[in-house]
């Protein structure tokens, strides 16, 4: 499992999470955790957005747009995020 | 994945609402801090009702804010105290609470632990009961610790311990991290500000230059483990800046809701000066933070004055808003802690009685933050001090890549 990518996995926002939307991009506070991240990048958010309805991140990333140079950046964004229970890995 | 604008400057002009709020629940305490920040002791008769400190977590939650530090005085002998905590995790609005852990019960501890939202600090100034009790009050050590037993006892989990840090206390910092270990808890330390009592004790209790250069040394060689309110960002100006924003959240991030529902720009600015309206007002307090004047104008571009040819001014940023103010210097020159001595200068350029004072003190008679009357020799009340008051607790780590990451504190 650990050699598959972030972007090749089902994703959604953890349910403890609560997103604020802000004009540079949003606000994550995990109330598990008690952990706030800062999401840079409007985009950044409509990926997270979208982890819920689609089959992968990678999905997830096409849907709004990113293009596969600004990929790893996204990629790196959602390890991050992932790692910090801000994100669940969604099995069926 | 273009960063035109580093978040820290997004932060400056403001948020659509505070990240982090500071609410003061009331006056009241049950103790007597010789600094304390909002001159507590008794209860305002103004001072919100249920029904109003309700319909404030309703706005908090339309709001999105996603949690508030409850202080003081002591919040907790409130009477409805409970019932508002309750309201608020019923509204997803999380609590962190300041203690002096005067009712925190083993059976209250117990109900604390089952609770989602909340999170407890328990106060205290030293690691001893000497070094402690000489700013809080005879019996203080002694109430604190034993409610971090019955919280260590109950499975809270991480509760912080908080520390105003001082001249005196500063040669505990590893003593007092130990402490905090001991209970499971995390070790919070935050600047003290010559606001409310503590103007009266701060030249006494504030670090000297040498200490502020070991704290920050500590700092950095803890900075995984010790929460700090992104308080002590005026150090930045010995090199690497510490984690946190490294800036002054005052009306941009933070503000302070007090207990008769004044709304000042941060916790340390308990002064008409900084006060921006009040949640009673028309509009309540979305309308205050978004538009008041006060607000409105600290999220201008500032100017750093005298600052400006410093070699550490985009480090510092020329420091603590309140801290100068309460000092008597001005706000666009040096904190009155500058770590390149521009404050201490300063200082000695001030008329001594000359400092702004606040027309706000709920002070018991006979209490002052001063030397006159040492809390350790009033054993008629032992147990007064009160709360230093929830800082406004967050230390966001830099921002690095499109997700940054933060741990409120």
């Amino acid at each position: 499992m650990a050699a598959v990518s972030v972007l090749d996995r089902a994703w959604d926002i953890a349910p403890e999470v609560s997103v604020r939307r802000e004009p540079f991009g949003a606000l994550l506070y995990h109330f598990g955790t008690r952990r706030l991240s800062f999401l840079k990048d409007r985009r950044l958010l409509a990926v997270i957005e979208h982890l819920g309805t689609t089959a992968t991140a990678r999905a997830a990333c096409a849907s709004v747009g990113v293009d596969a140079a600004a990929l790893p950046s996204y990629e790196r964004a959602l390890v991050r995020l992932a790692a910090t229970d801000m994100l669940r890995e969604r099995t069926r | 994945m273009s960063v035109a604008t580093p978040l820290v400057e997004h932060f400056a002009r403001g948020l659509d609402a505070p990240i982090c709020l500071t609410w003061e629940l009331t006056y009241a305490c049950n103790l007597a801090c010789r600094h304390c920040l909002s001159s507590s002791g008794r209860r305002d008769p103004a001072e919100l009702s249920t029904a109003e400190a309700k319909a404030v977590i309703e706005e908090l939650e339309r709001m999105q804010v996603f949690y508030v530090n409850i202080g003081g005085g002591e919040p907790t002998v409130r009477p409805d105290f409970w019932e508002l905590l309750d309201y608020a995790a019923e509204r997803h609005v999380g609590v962190k609470f300041s203690t002096n852990g005067v009712k925190i019960t083993p059976e209250v501890a117990t109900r604390l632990a089952a609770a989602d939202y909340v999170d407890v600090q328990v106060s205290i100034d030293g690691a001893t009961t000497e070094v402690n009790d000489a700013v809080r009050g005879a019996g203080s050590f002694a109430m604190a610790v034993r409610a971090m037993e019955s919280l260590a006892a109950a499975g809270f989990g991480a509760f912080k311990v908080s520390v105003v840090c001082t001249r005196f206390n500063l040669t505990q910092l590893d003593a007092l991290k130990a402490l905090a270990d001991r209970y499971g808890a995390q070790l919070r330390l935050t600047r003290l500000r010559p606001s409310g009592r503590g103007a009266d004790v701060w030249k006494e209790l504030h670090p000297t230059a040498e200490q502020q250069n070991y704290l920050y040394e500590w700092l950095l060689a803890h900075s995984d483990e010790v929460l700090t309110g992104d308080s002590f960002f005026h150090l930045a100006g010995f090199g690497e800046p510490l984690p946190g924003l490294n800036m002054c959240g005052a009306g941009r991030v933070v503000c302070l809701i007090d207990p008769i529902g004044d709304v000042y720009a941060c916790p340390f600015a308990i002064h008409d000066a900084f006060r921006a309206g009040n949640v009673r007002e028309m509009g309540g307090f979305a309308r205050v933070w978004q538009e008041s004047d006060l607000f409105r104008s600290l999220r201008q571009p500032q100017s750093g004055g005298a600052c400006m040819s410093c070699s550490a001014y985009d480090s510092c940023r020329g420091g603590c808003m309140a801290a100068k103010f309460f000092t008597g210097l001005p706000l666009d020159g040096p904190d009155p802690e500058c770590v390149k001595g521009h404050g201490e200068s300063a200082l000695t350029r001030i008329v001594p009685g000359s400092e702004p004072r606040s027309s706000i003190d709920h002070s018991r008679p006979g209490v002052s933050g001063g030397q006159t009357v040492p809390v350790t020799l009033l054993p008629r009340r032992p147990q007064r001090d009160c709360d230093e008051g929830p800082l406004a607790g967050f230390r966001p780590r830099a921002p690095l890549g499109p997700a940054g990451d933060s741990s409120y504190g």
